[in-house]
């Protein structure tokens, strides 16, 4: 699985994307942020804000109940300020 | 009608080469609504880093740009988007709506940039003269402007 990270949560994190492998219980977004949560310090400095925090499954806007798995690639940002 | 034209870039571009190229010699649009978006220097603002998510930022406007096609009888549109470090002055974005008529111009326009605004991957860094760099938060006031046009449907074209 393919995540990325944009705007304060990739600054957080430390890296723009990462290929993951999480076991088999996660099988939501929600489930995913909080597992991200554990990876490190800067993960769980990321995530600690989740409500904040928006996804995206296959680049499509995504709640916290949509499915994932192997193969997707997620991203994970705050609320967009284009225009 | 001719399919939205849309472009995310980093690049300039010209307001006046793109209306021209909407019009493309036909004659049955009525008129063409603008909306260009510039870097405004708030609070000292040196630049606007605007970031990105290649790909789906250009679906997403791409699924804006349909669904005002959909809703409005437009001859065609345009959306550019820039990203990258913009400086106050530059354009940032640019919507053009053409129409045989003026009413349904203005309302795609409009409600082309309040989508932008909340459902367009985007993500404004604003750097300082002092060197301090801020990310810019939503506002709740955009929710409200794009909210509006969750319920209402356009007036029948004239």
């Amino acid at each position: 699985m393919r995540v990325l990270y944009f705007s304060w949560v990739r600054q957080k994190v430390g890296v723009a994307e990462e290929e993951v492998a999480p076991p088999p219980e996660v099988t939501d977004v929600a489930g995913l942020m909080r597992w991200l949560a554990g990876r490190s310090p800067g993960h769980a400095a990321a995530f600690a804000e989740a409500r904040a925090i928006r996804a995206a499954v296959n680049q499509d806007f995504a709640t916290p109940d949509r499915h994932v798995g192997p193969g997707d690639e997620v991203a994970f940002f705050p609320p967009v300020t284009g225009g | 009608m001719t399919a939205p034209r849309v472009r995310v870039q980093e690049a300039p571009f010209d307001p006046a080469a793109e209306t021209a190229a909407l019009l493309g010699g036909r004659t049955d649009i009525g008129g063409i609504a603008s909306f260009l978006g510039v870097c405004r220097a708030d609070d000292g603002l040196e630049a606007m880093v605007l970031e990105h998510y290649p790909g789906m930022t250009e679906r997403a406007i791409a699924r804006i740009a349909a669904e005002a096609c959909a809703r409005w009888p437009l001859a065609g549109c345009t959306v550019i988007h820039r990203h990258g470090r913009l400086r106050p002055g530059e354009p940032i974005v640019l919507v053009l709506t053409a129409s045989s008529h003026r009413a349904a111009a203005l309302e795609s326009c409009a409600f082309l940039i309040d989508w932008l605004k909340t459902r367009a991957p985007f993500w404004k860094r604003e750097e300082f003269a002092s060197g301090e760099t801020r990310w810019v938060e939503a506002k709740a006031e955009d929710e409200v402007s794009a909210a509006r046009w969750e319920e209402s449907r356009p007036a029948a074209p004239a």
